[in-house]
C-alpha cells in the first residue's frame, strides 16, 4: 500500500514509462543446412521504431488489428521478448540495460495481464500457489500464514472468495479465471500493468465486469495501464490517450478524445468507420479496407499502409511518412495530413 | 447472475486432474486387470523367499528334466517341472521375476530422470544446449538397441549394475525426446510467460511450471518402455551377457532349455510364458494409462 502513497507524492508530470525507438525483429536464424543451401534468413519486423510515453496514473490504449504487433510491443516493453533496438525507460531506469538480478527486482513493479484466461494459469497449481507465486519469488511474505493472508486479501479484492484459494483453475469460469490472473499481476503491488487484451476472450456481460474491476483497481492502487485491445469501444471507454498501431508502427497517437473524434490518419479513420453504431444507422459510409494486413516478413516499401489506403498517392509508395504534430499532443504519420482529407466524410453512392 | 456464482457449483467436487484420470483408468477393465497382473508379479518378486516352494539354486540330479506335475513322471510339489540340473522351474521363475522387474524398474527410473533433465534443458534453453543434446540423441538412435547393449556388456563385463548401465546409456533418449517435444510446446504457453513476467528463474519454470504439466505423457512412455527393457534384459541373459548363474533370470532359463527343447519343452516354455505375461500386462496397463491421461479421450 505504501506504493500508492508514494505514487501520489511523486511528480505526476514525469512519464512513468517512456519507450524510445523500440524495435523487435524476429529472425529465423541460419542453421547449417540453410547456409549450405544458400537459403536466406527470414526476418520479421514485428515492432518498428516505436516511441511513446505514459504518465503515472494514465491509461494508454493501444489499438490495431490482429498481427500488427500490439502484443509483441507490450511483451517487449516488459522484456519478455528482448528488444532488437531502442530503450524502455521505467521511472528513470533503462529497463533494457538491467542485469538479470536488477530485472527480476524490476518485474515486481511492472506486470502483465494476459488475454487467454485458460492458457495463462498453470492447470496444476491451486489459486493460492498461482497468486502467491510473486510473493514467494520476491520474498514479500513472511511465512506461510502471511502468504495465505496476503493472497486471500488480493483474491477478495478482485471479487473472488478466500474459499477459492485451494481450488484449481479448471474449476472456475472464464471471468473468474481472468480475476485470478489480475490478482496474480497485482499481488506484488506493481505500478505499471500491460493489459494484453484482457477482455477479448470473455463474454460481453463479463467484459463489462472486468473493465469495471480494472478501473476500480487502478484508482485504488494508483496503477498505470498500457491497455492493448482491438476493440475501439473498450479503448474509447477506458483510455486517456490512444496509440494506433499498423504493421509494427504507431501511425497515430493522441488523447483519446482527439484520436477517436477527430482521427487524422486514414487507417484510424477506417477503424472508426468500422465501429457499429446503433443510434445513427446508415449515417456514415463504411470505409472498407481491401485485402489483409501485409506480411511483416516483406513489409511494403514507403508508407506501410499504402497497399490498403484509399488515399494512397505516388509518394506513399516511395517514402515512409514522418511523424507530424497535428494538434496538442496529437501526432500522426501520413503524407497527406495537410490536405485535410477524411474518409469519414466521403460520400459514396451505395 | 455473476460469473462468481456460475462456477462455484463446478468447483464443489474438489477434484484434481490426476484423480479424475485415475478414475477413468479404473473404469477400463482390461487395463485394470493387467495392472493387477503386474502387481502380482511385483508381489511375487518381493516376497520370493516366502512364496517359492523350493530353493531356486538347489540342484537334484534325480529330478533332471522332471516333467510338470500333471504329466506322467511329474510331482505336484514341482508344479512346472525341473530343469537340466533338477532345479524347480516355478521357484526359479519367481526368483527370476526379481531380476526382470528390478532391472526394468531401475533402468526406466534412471533413464527417465536423465531424460527429463536433458529434455527440459534442450526444450527450454534451446540454442547450443538443444543442439548438443539433440545431436547426441540422434547419434544414439542410429545404433540398433540390442547390438549397442551387447557391445557395452562385452566391454564392461557381466553383472547386475553393468546391465542397468548398458541399457540406460540408450534408454534415456526416449523420455528425453518426449520431454523435449512437450517442453517446446509448453514453454510458449501464457502461464510460462506469466511466470517469467513475475521474475521466476529458469529452474523454477522448468521444474515447477513445465514439468508437472508434461509428466503424464512421460509416465505413460516410461511404463511402455519398461516392457521393452524387460525384453532386452531377457535377450542379454539369453545371450549369456546378463546376470550370471546361479542367479535365476528368465532369459537365461529360456536359453538353458534350448538344448532339451524336444525332450523337455517345459524348461524353456514356462520362463518364456512368464516374459510374455509380464510384458503383455505392462503394455496393456500402460495403454490404459495413456488413454486415461490423454485429455483427448475425455468428454
Amino acid at each position: 500500500m505504501s506504493d500508492t502513497g508514494n505514487a501520489a507524492a511523486r511528480d505526476t508530470d514525469a512519464p512513468l514509462l517512456s519507450v524510445e525507438g523500440l524495435s523487435k525483429t524476429y529472425s529465423s536464424g541460419r542453421r547449417l543446412a540453410d547456409r549450405l543451401t544458400g537459403r536466406a534468413e527470414i526476418r520479421v519486423q514485428a515492432v518498428k521504431e516505436v516511441s511513446f510515453s505514459i504518465r503515472r496514473g494514465e491509461i494508454m490504449g493501444l489499438i490495431g488489428e490482429s498481427g500488427c504487433g500490439k502484443s509483441t510491443l507490450g511483451r517487449t516493453i516488459l522484456r519478455l521478448h528482448e528488444p532488437t533496438a531502442g530503450r524502455v525507460i521505467f521511472d528513470g531506469a533503462d529497463v533494457t540495460a538491467l542485469s538479470d538480478d536488477q530485472m527480476k527486482a524490476m518485474r515486481r513493479r511492472m506486470q502483465i495481464i494476459f488475454q487467454d484466461p485458460y492458457a495463462s494459469l498453470n492447470p496444476r497449481r491451486t489459486v493460492e500457489e498461482i497468486v502467491g507465486l510473486p510473493l514467494r519469488l520476491h520474498g514479500l511474505a513472511s511465512g506461510r500464514e502471511d502468504l495465505r493472508a496476503k493472497t486471500a486479501a488480493i483474491v477478495e479484492k478482485v471479487g473472488l472468495k478466500s474459499a477459492h484459494l485451494d481450488r484449481y483453475p479448471h474449476q472456475f469460469s472464464g471471468g473468474q479465471r481472468q480475476r485470478i490472473g489480475i490478482a496474480r499481476a497485482l499481488v506484488s503491488h506493481p505500478e505499471f500493468i500491460v493489459c494484453d487484451e484482457p477482455v477479448s476472450a470473455l463474454d460481453v456481460s463479463i467484459q463489462a465486469q472486468i473493465i469495471q474491476l480494472l478501473t476500480e483497481l487502478k484508482q485504488e492502487m494508483g496503477l498505470t495501464y498500457l491497455f492493448i485491445s482491438h476493440d475501439i469501444s473498450v479503448i474509447g471507454y477506458l483510455s486517456d490517450r490512444v496509440a494506433v498501431m499498423y504493421l509494427g508502427e504507431i501511425v497515430e497517437l493522441g488523447s483519446a478524445e482527439a484520436v477517436l473524434s477527430n482521427p487524422r490518419h486514414p487507417y484510424t479513420q477506417s477503424l472508426m468507420s468500422a465501429v457499429p453504431e446503433v443510434d445513427r444507422p446508415g449515417h456514415r459510409n463504411r470505409v472498407r479496407l481491401s485485402g489483409d494486413l501485409p506480411s511483416p516478413i516483406a513489409p511494403p516499401p514507403g508508407c506501410r499502409f499504402h497497399t490498403r489506403c484509399p488515399l494512397a498517392i505516388d509518394i506513399c509508395r516511395r517514402e515512409a511518412p514522418k511523424v507530424e504534430t497535428v494538434g496538442p499532443g496529437h501526432t500522426a504519420a501520413c503524407h497527406r495530413l495537410h490536405e485535410n482529407l477524411s474518409l469519414l466524410e466521403e460520400e459514396e453512392p451505395a | 447472475m455473476t460469473d462468481t456464482e456460475a462456477a462455484s457449483g463446478a468447483g464443489a467436487a474438489g477434484d484434481t486432474i490426476f484423480r479424475r484420470n485415475m478414475r477413468s483408468f479404473a473404469e477400463n477393465r482390461l487395463a485394470l486387470g493387467s495392472a493387477v497382473v503386474v502387481v502380482i508379479f511385483v508381489f511375487l518378486a518381493i516376497f520370493a523367499p516366502l512364496v517359492a516352494p523350493h530353493d531356486p539354486a538347489e540342484t537334484d540330479l534325480f529330478r533332471r528334466l522332471q516333467p510338470p506335475g500333471w504329466m506322467p513322471g511329474g510331482e505336484w510339489s514341482y508344479l512346472l517341472g525341473c530343469d537340466a540340473l533338477g532345479r524347480d522351474i516355478l521357484s526359479r521363475i519367481i526368483y527370476g521375476a526379481r531380476i526382470s522387474i528390478f532391472i526394468g524398474a531401475a533402468v526406466v527410473l534412471v533413464a527417465t530422470t536423465v531424460g527429463i533433465v536433458a529434455g527440459l534443458a534442450a526444450g527450454y534453453l534451446r540454442g547450443w544446449v538443444d543442439t548438443v543434446i539433440s545431436r547426441i540423441v540422434d547419434i544414439l538412435l542410429g545404433f540398433p538397441y540390442l547390438i549397442f547393449a551387447i557391445g557395452l556388456m562385452a566391454m564392461m563385463g557381466p553383472g547386475l549394475f553393468n546391465i542397468i548401465l548398458a541399457l540406460v546409456y540408450k534408454e534415456w533418449v526416449i523420455p528425453c525426446r518426449v520431454v523435449r517435444g512437450e517442453t517446446l510446446v509448453t514453454r510458449e504457453l501464457e502461464y510460462v510467460e506469466a511466470a517469467r513476467a513475475l521474475g521466476a528463474s529458469g529452474r523454477h519454470i522448468m521444474l515447477r511450471e513445465i514439468l508437472p504439466n508434461i509428466l503424464s505423457p512421460v509416465i505413460v512412455v516410461s511404463t511402455i518402455r519398461m516392457a521393452h527393457v524387460i525384453i532386452l534384459e531377457a535377450s542379454l541373459s539369453f545371450l549369456g551377457l546378463g546376470v550370471q548363474p546361479p542367479t535365476a533370470s528368465w532369459g537365461a532359463m529360456v536359453s538353458d532349455g534350448r538344448a532339451f527343447i524336444l525332450q523337455a519343452w517345459w524348461v524353456s516354455t514356462f520362463p518364456g510364458v512368464a516374459i510374455l505375461l509380464l510384458v503383455l500386462a505392462i503394455n496393456v496397463a500402460s495403454q490404459g494409462l495413456r488413454d486415461a491421461f490423454d485429455p483427448r479421450f475425455h468428454e
